[in-house]
């Protein structure tokens, strides 16, 4: 009998630069970013809501712009620069959004939140000062069931005021 | 008033919004073991169908696979409440919706397991479907679904009376009759369902993303055939439930039967579709309603009668079905009361709590039809509700006891925000007003025992503080409201606190995260055992000749050690006896009700159908905010929600099939769509809540769905008498209206339902002072 590793699977070695760290994978080619991210990485921080595009809930940033981690194939994306929530913080130190995120409540159950952050610290590094129809727009992609997205534009606009005031 | 806390009323950050934020927090699906092994769920193509044969020789074959089971390896039937136990975990003899699982596999990776299910062959005998309440109400053509209940494909009939209602009809100046469709509508939580499994030592241990993890736990001990004691669940961190986590589930049931036979943890986490047809989500309900009333607008009677689409299992629906009827009476004061209901079985995926449980469909009906009695009696719709809030400190028709009762300040409070008396009246711009009531926690466990209903204990060593308890904290902050409590009676900050939560072998037992009782019970078993815990503190601090305030902590958990040995104390909460004298008392007694009101202002083009919501003024009376950061948050929440259900949240089926089982395609608001919105926290301090604190999570849904539709026939002049209100059914009825039709768009009638006798039951003493004799 066959064993499941003779499967007939491609697999691709590729060279991930993930939150600052160079890291080899050896992963079936059709795996997402998202997969790869969870399952070969251990980046758990990265959630999934759909795995079909459709609720922002897997949001990554590569080179410092918003991508759906469930529609990406590393492949894809070698050699650009890929953060995760869990390359958000410095250090031990939150970074501004993370902070005004749990002052403010704006993370309730907490699904969302790691897709919705790093949306709006794409947005605040192109648009430091965004009304709140700019937060709106840039967040529309991120579904959102537990806050009303209250909580999370006010969150968003008193860390733009403290990082750029 | 709130300076005589320290922690309790201040807007604090929750306990694990740091975890939160840096995507620290493990959630069942970041549950990883070694060794795990991948569960997929073969689940019925057909709504309804005889399994003649079920054959896994080929899949047993495929490399990588290591366990396949079908309904004869789980042939016990479970369910959450004990009258309906009436699910499978794998169904080996008939299936009754798309989506009812039927084998399961665990493989080495998921899409192994994926292609062992598609590798089952089962051979069907297809049955004609039921699918809609008229149908169900008729003889069935093949079979019935479920062997219980009846006739015809009818789960539950009631029928309660109280007070004299002809009496009351006879007296009415005006009696008006209406008819409303609420349809039915799904949680949609951002997380899809997981559970992780282990076998080790004779013991299963399971990670679940649960609200409950008693009632799993229950679900596990009986299907399983194992003793509770060998059996531990666990609570992960939790991706929002809104009541569609409370039933137990098939998958968290398949994966430990799994375990148990490989040897390996077993995971299995749903995809956004199976999510879909899990659902025990909002029931779509029918809905007739009468009502009397004398000529200034005093309702003299009221028949209520309500129809669930029950889907094809019980679930919560005979509770469900109470609760349709059950909380009229909480904000209107209502003499005469006549009440039945019906649930009917169809071949959908069951439906039970979502948010508000039964009662935002009654809600619905019942706001907009005095709206229109208002309209009617040529009586401002706001003035004919006023005149009929019920007062606090009363018992209502049908043996409810209302404690505090803020509804007139709520009321005033966004009357007065919103300008809505004086607002200018102009052709496509409204405003609408709702009010609502819902439960501080069900005053009744789901299985009938005189245990409490939550259980809080705390040990004290070496200046540390941990809580324990089993309450499942699902992001509406629950953990945060243990430590404020526990923080606020030993002198400490909600950061100091160490909480272990929700794991049935280390905390005592919390009923869970439903019917909004978590702050209301587990807060009232934290004060407890916090307070014991504090005495024991000062006893051994004022033994060593000083006073409690005047050393640390530390200081005084060393001397207080010293003096007693091992800290611990313990509390727990039992809510009062109150349920009235009559079968089906059980569903609606509540230690406290929260009330609401909302006013919505919209925009509404006649031309187009199209609606669009300016602000919503929304007070809620919480009886205290222990935490006004985490309150508003849940009115925010629940506003959210009900304009979604408002507007565009519905599920429909086409030959069995969920017409749109995707995020993209089941509507539900975006960052676009959401409105300004205005909160005011109302605080009546209610005399049992823990500090006087009622529930937040879920009445403030309630008004905000009536709300707009009363503020589109403001708007325009037409009644959308079902939800959601779409731009398609604003046309159709200003159509109608143009052509001298009724000026509305729902359902025409109600259909003849063989309801029994109604049970006639006497009124209670309405003064709260005065003991009922009967009880």
């Amino acid at each position: 009998m066959r064993n499941e590793l003779e499967r007939d699977v491609e697999r691709v070695e590729l060279t991930l630069a993930v939150n600052g760290e160079s890291t080899q994978v050896l992963v079936p080619v059709h795996k997402t970013l998202l997969e790869v991210l969870r399952e070969d990485m251990g980046l758990t921080g990265t959630k999934h809501g759909c795995e079909l595009g459709e609720c922002g809930t897997c949001t990554v940033l590569v080179d410092g712009r918003p991508e759906l981690s469930c529609l990406v194939l590393p492949i894809q994306i070698e050699g650009r620069a890929v953060t995760t929530i869990e390359g958000m913080a410095d250090g031990a130190r939150l970074h501004p959004l993370q902070q005004t995120f749990a002052e403010l409540g704006a993370a309730q159950c907490g699904y969302c939140t790691p897709g919705i952050l790093l949306a709006a610290r794409s947005l605040l590094e192109i648009n430091a000062d965004p009304s709140r129809d700019e937060i709106r727009e840039a967040l529309a992609g991120n579904l959102c069931r537990c806050t009303g997205y209250v909580k999370i534009l006010q969150a968003v606009e008193l860390a733009a005021e403290r990082m750029h005031g | 008033m709130a300076d005589q806390f320290s922690v309790i009323g201040k807007p604090l950050p929750k306990v694990d919004a740091g975890a939160k934020v840096t995507g620290q927090a493990v959630y069942a699906d970041d549950v990883v073991l070694p060794r795990t092994l991948h569960c997929k769920i073969l689940r019925s193509p057909h709504p309804h169908a005889r399994i003649l044969s079920i054959d896994t020789s080929a899949a047993r074959r495929i490399p990588g696979v290591r366990a396949v089971i079908t309904g004869a390896d789980l042939p016990i039937k479970f369910g959450i409440l004990p009258v309906t136990q009436d699910e499978r975990a794998l169904e080996h003899e008939k299936v009754r919706y798309v989506g009812d699982p039927i084998a399961a596999v665990a493989a080495t990776d998921e899409e192994i397991a994926a292609a062992a299910c598609d590798a089952i062959a089962v051979e069907y005998e297809v049955l004609e479907p039921v699918m809609s309440i008229e149908e169900a109400l008729d003889p069935a053509k093949d079979e019935r679904i479920q062997e219980y209940g009846g006739p015809n494909n009818i789960h539950k009939l009631v029928a309660l009376e109280f007070g004299d209602v002809d009496g009351g009809f006879a007296r009415a100046d005006h009696i008006r009759e209406d008819v409303f469709f609420f349809q039915g509508n799904t949680h949609l939580p951002m997380e899809q369902h997981s559970a992780i499994a282990t076998f080790v030592d004779g013991k299963v241990t399971l990670w679940s993303s649960t609200q409950v993890v008693h009632y799993v736990h229950r679900a596990l001990s009986k299907v399983l055939e194992l003793p509770m004691h060998r059996i531990r669940v666990i609570g992960a961190a939790h991706g929002g439930g809104f009541g569609g986590k409370t039933d137990p589930f098939a998958h968290e049931i398949i994966v430990c039967k799994l375990a148990m036979f490989t040897g390996r943890p077993v995971k299995c986490t749903l995809t956004r579709e199976e999510v879909f047809y899990a659902h025990r989500g909002r029931h779509p309900v029918l809905m007739w309603v009468r009502t009397g009333a004398t000529r200034d607008g005093r309702i003299t009677a009221m028949h209520f009668r309500s129809a669930l689409d029950g889907g094809a299992y019980g679930s919560y629906g005979v509770a469900s079905t109470f609760y349709t009827g059950a909380l009229q009476p909480v904000t209107y004061d209502l003499p005469a009361y006549r009440f039945e209901g019906c649930r009917v079985f169809t071949n959908k995926p069951p439906c039970g709590p979502k948010r508000g449980h039964g009662t935002p469909q009654p809600r619905f009906a019942l706001e907009l039809h005095l709206d229109k009695l208002a309209h009617d009696l040529g009586l401002d719709p706001v003035e004919l509700k006023r005149r009929n809030f019920v007062e606090p400190m009363t018992r209502t028709v049908n043996w409810l006891r209302v404690t505090s009762c803020g509804l007139e300040e709520c009321t005033a409070r966004v009357l007065e925000a919103s300008g809505y008396k004086n607002r200018r009246r102009e052709k496509g711009r409204g405003m609408g007003f709702a009010i609502s009531t819902y439960l501080s926690g069900a005053g009744t466990a789901i299985y009938w025992n005189d245990m409490p209903h939550s259980e809080v204990q705390i040990k004290v060593d070496r200046g540390g503080v941990t809580a324990y308890c089993g309450a499942m904290d699902i992001g509406q902050g629950s953990d945060s409201v243990l430590a404020a409590i526990v923080a606020e009676e030993l002198g400490l900050q909600p950061s100091d606190i160490r909480l272990v939560t929700a794991d049935t072998d280390t905390t005592p037992i919390d009923l869970g995260s439903y019917s909004s009782r978590v702050t209301f019970m587990a807060g009232n078993a934290a004060l407890e055992a916090a307070r014991k815990m504090r005495a024991m503190l000062v006893e051994a601090v004022e033994a060593s000749g000083r006073m409690f305030r005047d050393v640390t902590f530390e200081e005084a958990s060393v001397l207080a050690e010293a003096r007693f040995g091992t800290l611990v104390s313990a509390g727990s909460y039992t809510p009062p006896k109150i349920a009235g004298p009559y079968k089906g008392s059980g569903v609606g007694p509540s230690p406290a009700y929260s009330y609401s009101a909302c006013i919505v202002d919209l925009d509404a083009d006649a031309r187009t159908g199209q609606v669009h919501i300016n602000k919503v003024w929304i007070a809620h009376d919480v009886g205290r905010a222990l935490n006004p950061l985490l309150v508003e948050g849940q009115v925010e929440g629940s506003v959210y929600m009900g304009l979604g259900e408002a507007l565009m949240e519905e599920q429909e089926f086409r030959k069995g099939l969920h017409k749109w089982p995707s995020m993209l395609e089941y509507k539900s608001p975006t960052f676009l769509d959401m409105p300004e919105m205005e909160t005011f926290i109302v605080e009546t301090v209610d005399p049992e809540g823990p500090y006087g604190a009622k529930e937040a999570g879920q009445g403030p849904l309630l008004p905000v769905i009536p709300a707009v539709n009363a503020a589109v026939f403001d708007a325009l002049g037409v009644w959308i008498d079902e939800t959601p209100v779409t731009p398609e059914k604003i046309v159709e009825a200003i159509r109608r209206k143009e052509k001298g039709e009724a000026a509305r768009y729902g359902p025409a009638a109600f259909p003849a339902i063989p309801y029994p006798p109604a049970i006639k039951v006497e009124p209670p003493p309405k003064d709260l002072s005065v003991t009922p004799s009967a009880i």
